[in-house]
């Protein structure tokens, strides 16, 4: 580990003294306890619809070693390319989400995924990282020499990218890049009284689809009322406390075998049942952990650029994280959304690890003249 | 290892090095403004997180450790009910029915390890468990199932000694009846979630899930016992299907007693023939024959068409569109009222219908109240059934006259019944106790007069006629006997029959209605071949009027009691049986003051039958 010398200005030894190497530890952990978590919780799932019970695992076994190593290669590169990946994957992401309502296979009511041969990728995961450095870069124009329209070029790609999503239809990912999105523009200097109507924007967005989408309306009315079926947040819930403190052990758990989800959207549930309080409480401190270090840090960063691309990472990351746990803790209407680095997810963890690969590259240690490097 | 950036690094940070590509310089005036902003808001950013976080952690340790933490009621696996059911009672407070707090077996399937085995073990204490049946039911993925109800505490402790998971009791309420079989019909069952399927458990379901207090009923169990007795006892002698048995008070028109045979164990509904859950007294609908005479008498006196003194000629059988009315056992001549009322003649019957007229009986029995489902508490009526106004005919109104072409209910029939002997006054009939305060009005259906000269020619037929077998020596029972041939498909069967007495008494002043009814009652060596109501019914109403008196603290009158004279007796003319002479010469001995009702002997003018015959229009009915 430690053949680098601080005086060691190759790629991977400037890397290996400037990245963040907790939060690169905490990813690692996550990863880790994510390997787990689908080992403990897929094989009932993968039994039940019909497939070899370990599928899912190997599956997942495979995607982690490259998830992985995106996270580290990506976090190598310097601002500059991070912000050239991020806005060519966004155009190229875009186009193949847009791909989707002509080509995609419909799942669930939904056309979200694209097939090629074996594969199927959800486009749309990786729109909301790179979208944010796209709208990072957009917004940071603003406050660079060049007389470039950046608000109003973020605010129309916006348009397009949320018109696209809502034909899927993909409520949750558009909820999730509407925030980060905001966040972005909040953090910009948005004057207030535009966020006030953007805010107001949003709460009639939410609304509007109370009205327009059954399901939607459905989950909520669960949440508030208490009525329609209740049965998953009810396992869900009782899973928590058949775990206790201590959890139930490995493969202990019976909640893995009633709910559908319970390899990705519940797999929290999974994790309380078998492992119990102490390691869910270590969980939600590792995704604290990741999300409050990288916007601290911004507090004193005199980039932009790196700024709003960092507020933008850390936002959707957590956001996902938090809906994810939320919806299991029955603290909001049940949304389906997988926990980063935890839940099996294909290749939505390959997304996750291009954001936080870029969320690394954005808050290594630079100085100046750095972003050429 | 440490984070701190090597010294010559750091020292490079604070030279002003002016590069307008990398935007790393430090910032000033506007942008540094703008910074500033973002650097506040990225940091209100990251506060709202740090709640968000805390709020999932403390929601977290909330579910988990915290007892009932999660809302208890979203993770409870069954609500079952067990606040206990009311009780139902007699009117003097026994109990009919009663709830039992018991184990019931059920599994949470998940907690099975291994559902083979725990079936096995199951079925070594509960033999009735199926193994297969209860392995599957184990393998599943439920978190609840019912596995047996109502464990006694020996089978309880076996289970528990088996000591397997997933294996639970849940406390449940049991219905029990103490008095069986008795009360079967009346009181109802429920099913195991003691909702009331029958009866009074059923028409009074709300009420019982949610009183506490006992419902109290107007039956008194001592005179259901003995009415089941009694009736039960003519069933086996005369080897009847089935029967039924009402007893009223008239003063309030509260159910004392009402019985339909055979009965069933209501612990054990599901066991009992489709027949014995039947309730015959209530649900069954009956052309219930010569009965009927006491309304069609009722209604020719009540309405001014004959009087007492009338009579009409029953030497021939009337023919009417292809049916001839004839008499059982006819007399052949001229009958005066109370004679075609004691000696049940059809033909007499027919003529003084026909003479007022299918108007005027559909608005008496309309009345009477057996044109309407019978307001009676329970679910298990049976709604009257006869002609629509527009096909009743001449022929309906003559055959209704004696009982037949209309079906109701036995409830109707006694409350009917009941109201013409009761000074004309109807009172709905209840299941449940009335306090003295609240007693209904009631609605007059006859005159006063109508009444009491019905309650002689009722107490006639017991006296001389047809129901000598149903007399009870001083309580002046009067009845009417009612034997019926039943319908079987489009014709009526000879030898089918319904054997019905009602009767009501003591007959001065009724207090008690009372209806026997037997099914297909067949003769036996005793009865000297017969199986007609004088020799099923009737002493079935003799006997239960003997012993319910005393319970309520009725005494017998003597022979010779002033208000046991009935002054019908002399009207009717060539009676020369033992029985009629001995009323004669009773009569004849006793003091009579005039007026009084009931022994009213001197008041009525002296038998002229032939004086004032009523002309009856006999061509159209001979015509046919």
């Amino acid at each position: 580990m430690t053949n680098f010398t601080r005086a060691d200005r190759s790629v991977v030894g400037l890397w290996w003294w400037t990245v963040d190497r907790w939060t690169l530890a905490t990813v690692g952990a996550l990863m880790f306890m994510g390997a787990i978590l689908v080992l403990a919780a897929s094989p009932a799932v993968a039994t039940r619809i019909g497939l070899d019970s370990f599928h899912m695992v190997r599956q997942h076994y495979v995607m982690l070693p490259v998830a992985f190593a995106v996270v580290v290669g990506v976090s190598m590169l310097s601002p500059k390319q991070v912000r050239r990946l991020g806005v060519l994957l966004f155009l190229l992401f875009l186009g193949l989400t847009s791909l989707t309502l002509v080509y995609g296979t419909e799942i669930k009511g939904a056309t979200r995924w694209i097939s090629v041969g074996p594969f199927s990728l959800q486009p749309s995961e990786f729109l909301k990282p790179t979208f944010a450095i796209f709208a990072a870069w957009m917004f940071s124009l603003k406050m660079s020499e060049q007389r470039v329209p950046g608000n109003l070029i973020a605010i129309l790609a916006f348009a397009l990218v949320v018109s696209v999503l809502l034909r899927q239809p993909d409520l949750g990912m558009t909820a999730v890049i509407t925030a980060t999105w905001f966040a972005q523009f909040f953090v910009a200097g948005l004057p207030f009284i535009w966020v006030i109507l953007f805010a107001g924007l949003g709460v009639a967005g939410l609304v509007g689809s109370y009205f327009m989408f059954y399901h939607v309306r459905e989950r909520v009315d669960q949440f508030l009322k208490g009525t329609g079926d209740s049965y998953q947040i009810d396992r869900a819930l009782e899973a928590f406390q058949n775990g206790g403190l201590y959890g139930r052990g490995p493969g202990e758990g019976s909640v893995k075998m009633v709910l559908p989800d319970a390899h990705s959207d519940f797999i929290f549930a999974v994790a309380g049942e078998e492992f119990g309080l102490i390691v869910c409480l270590l969980l939600v401190a590792c995704f604290a952990f990741i999300v409050l270090r990288a916007l601290s840090r911004m507090v004193s960063e005199h980039n932009m650029f790196v700024l709003l691309g960092v507020t933008g990472l850390a936002t959707g990351f957590g956001l996902q994280a938090v809906i994810n746990m939320a919806s299991s803790l029955h603290l909001m209407p049940t949304k389906g959304m997988t926990l980063p680095f935890i839940s099996y997810g294909g290749s939505s963890i390959i997304a996750i690890a291009l954001g936080v690969g870029m969320l690394l590259a954005l808050t290594r240690k630079r100085f100046p003249g750095s972003l050429d490097t | 290892m440490t984070r701190r950036p090597a010294p010559d690094l750091v020292a490079q940070r604070p030279q002003p090095v002016i590069n307008p590509m990398t935007l790393e310089m430090e910032p000033d005036g506007p942008r540094k403004r703008a910074l500033e902003v973002s650097h506040s808001r990225v940091l209100l950013g990251a506060s709202l997180f740090a709640v968000v976080f805390l709020v999932i952690a403390a929601r977290l340790v909330a579910i988990t450790v915290l007892p009932d933490g999660a809302d208890s009621a979203a993770v409870a696996p069954v609500k079952t009910k067990t606040a206990d059911r009311a009780d139902i009672v007699d009117r003097n407070g026994v109990v009919l029915a009663t709830s039992l707090t018991t184990a019931s077996l059920y599994a949470n399937p998940r907690q099975v390890q291994n559902p083979d085995e725990a079936a096995q073990l199951l079925n070594s204490v509960l033999p009735d468990l199926n193994i297969a049946s209860t392995a599957a039911k184990l393998d599943t993925d439920r978190g609840f199932i019912w596995l047996k109800r109502d464990l006694t505490p020996r089978q309880q402790l076996a289970v528990n000694r088996l000591g397997l998971p997933g294996i639970y009791f849940q406390a449940e309420s049991k219905r029990v009846y103490p008095q069986g079989n008795l009360t079967a019909h009346l009181v109802g069952f429920t099913d195991v979630d003691s909702r009331g399927l029958a009866g009074v458990e059923r028409s009074f379901d709300d009420l019982l899930q949610s009183g506490d207090r006992p419902l109290q009923l107007s039956i008194d169990v001592r005179v259901q016992h003995i009415l089941h007795e009694e009736l039960n006892r003519a069933i086996v002698d005369f080897n009847g299907i089935g029967g039924a048995g009402i007893i009223i008070d008239l003063k309030s028109g509260e159910v004392l007693a009402m019985i339909s045979l055979p009965d069933f164990d209501p612990a054990r509904p599901g066991e009992a023939i489709e027949d014995a859950r039947f309730d015959r007294a209530t649900l069954g609908l009956y052309e219930m024959g010569s009965v009927f005479k006491i309304f069609n008498t009722a209604i020719a006196l009540d309405s001014g068409t004959v009087t007492l003194a009338d009579g009409f000629d029953a030497t021939k059988p009337i023919r009417i569109g292809g049916h001839s009315i004839n008499d059982y056992k006819g007399k052949h001549r001229f009958l005066t009222i109370p004679e075609i009322f004691t000696y049940s003649s059809n033909i007499g019957s027919a003529k003084m219908a026909d003479l007022f007229g299918a108007e005027v009986q559909q608005a008496y029995l309309k009345r009477f109240g057996l044109m309407d489902k019978s307001p009676i508490e329970l679910s298990e009526v049976g709604e009257p059934f006869y002609p629509s106004p527009k096909n009743w005919k001449r022929i309906n109104t003559m055959t209704v006259s004696y009982g037949h072409g209309i079906s109701i209910n036995a409830m109707q029939l006694i409350t009917a019944v009941g109201a013409v002997v009761n000074d004309g006054i109807l009172r709905e009939p209840t299941l449940l106790k009335r306090n003295l305060g609240e007693l209904p009005e009631g609605t007059r259906v006859v005159s006063r007069q109508t009444s009491e000269q019905l309650r002689q020619l009722m107490r006639l037929v017991v006296q001389i006629g047809t129901g000598k077998k149903a007399n009870a020596p001083g309580y002046l029972v009067g009845g009417k006997t009612g034997t019926a041939d039943k319908q079987k498909g489009r014709g009526y069967a000879a030898n089918t029959r319904l054997a019905s007495f009602v009767a009501a008494f003591p007959m001065n002043d009724p207090r008690f209605a009372i209806l026997a009814m037997v099914d297909e009652p067949k003769p036996n060596a005793s009865s000297h071949g017969y199986a007609t109501a004088g020799w099923v019914t009737a002493p079935v109403v003799g006997a239960v009027v003997q012993r319910i008196a005393p319970l309520y603290g009725l005494k017998p009158l003597p022979d010779d009691a002033l208000e046991a004279q009935n002054p019908l007796v002399g009207m009717v003319a060539d009676y020369d049986s033992p029985s009629a002479k001995k009323a004669q010469s009773a009569l004849k001995q006793a003091v009579a003051p005039a007026p009084i009702p009931f022994g009213a002997a001197a008041a009525p003018t002296p038998l002229n039958v032939s004086a004032q015959p009523i002309s009856i229009p006999e061509a159209p009915l001979e015509a046919e």
